[in-house]
């Protein structure tokens, strides 16, 4: 449904800036292709990646470990699943829903939605690319920590814990 | 022998899907078809942000994106970076092109940054699934929580970057 959005604002810029110049747009579509194409080796790579990684690791597998009395073990438990896998949200927050459900803790989802949403482990290959080692792991390292702030203050807050 | 090169980790990831059929048949198909389902969704949601960036590299020049988003911006560049990345859609590698395109563009270090965390976990659309999921209470919690957390991490990072690290990057970003 998103998506739907970013084509048609992407159409609208595109029409608006052809009518403009129409150079101009072509040189746009140029450079457009030209960072896709660099990029696409290591999207491919993440995509399989991540492929293998759902396929281990499925959702009965994931709420038999983060119950509720599961505590801080289960919240890093959680966090560390969040940061290894890349669940689009559309599936991760059903899936969520449906952790809780089943018995998963506020704290442990929120380590996991938060986890899951700010660090990539499988996407990293791809943000080293763009940013370089140093900064990409410590930028994951710190969205890691982070989620468990996130996760604390979701126990206190939605928890009531 | 380049091109090789390249798609060298996606060749690799692709021999370790094919040890997985032959060890766990189940979990290989099933990792193969996540693959086929993820690529399917990756083509329908990467061409418009990727037309999007080249617009905005020919259309906005360096000296705008400076004023509005460089050293100096201030307020204004923190709140436009959280705007941009915010109303995004898309994965977290979708950012890293944007990205680039801002460093060439001069936008300032710790606003790339707020934009990549914004992109990261404070889109729009996705705050409006997650609230219809898993509660109000929830997210609103953690957006509100995730907005100084942003911000903070993005100067953490900068304050552990030198110059010299940071300039390599954006000379990096040039030839992205």
């Amino acid at each position: 449904m998103n998506s739907y959005i970013m084509y048609i604002i992407a159409i609208l810029f595109l029409a608006l800036s052809y009518y403009k110049d129409k150079k101009k747009t072509k040189m746009a579509l140029k450079k457009a292709w030209k960072s896709f194409e660099n990029i696409l080796p290591q999207f491919l790579g993440v995509i399989m990646l991540v492929g293998v990684l759902l396929a281990a690791f499925d959702a009965e597998f994931i709420s038999k470990i983060i119950g509720e009395q599961s505590g801080w073990a289960g919240v890093f438990l959680s966090a560390a699943i969040g940061a290894i896998t890349l669940i689009p949200g559309f599936i991760a927050f059903p899936t969520a829903a449906l952790l809780l459900q089943n018995g998963a803790g506020y704290m442990q989802i929120g380590a996991f939605v938060s986890a899951l949403m700010m660090v990539g482990i499988v996407t990293l290959p791809v943000e080293i690319k763009y940013f370089g080692k140093k900064l990409s792991i410590m930028r994951n390292v710190l969205a890691f920590l982070f989620s468990f702030v996130v996760a604390f203050i979701i126990g206190k807050v939605v928890g009531g814990i | 022998m380049t091109y090789l090169n390249r798609y060298r980790f996606f060749i690799v990831t692709l021999v370790i899907s094919g040890i997985l059929i032959l060890i766990n048949r189940e979990i290989g198909i099933r990792a193969f078809e996540i693959t086929g389902y993820s690529f399917k969704e990756m083509l329908f949601i990467i061409p418009p942000i990727f037309v999007l960036l080249g617009l905005l590299d020919v259309w906005i020049s360096k000296e705008t994106m400076m004023k509005y988003m460089g050293e100096g911006s201030g307020l204004r560049g923190i709140v436009l970076a959280f705007i941009i990345g915010s109303a995004a859609a898309g994965p977290l590698y979708g950012a890293f092109p944007i990205a680039a395109v801002f460093m060439r563009k001069g936008v300032k270090f710790s606003n790339v940054l707020i934009f990549i965390g914004a992109w990261s976990t404070t889109k729009i659309p996705m705050f409006l699934f997650e609230l219809s999921a898993l509660g109000v209470k929830f997210a609103i919690t953690r957006l509100l929580v995730n907005i100084p957390g942003i911000i903070l991490i993005a100067y953490i990072l900068c304050s552990f970057i030198d110059k010299k690290e940071e300039k390599r990057i954006y000379d990096n970003a040039q030839t992205l």
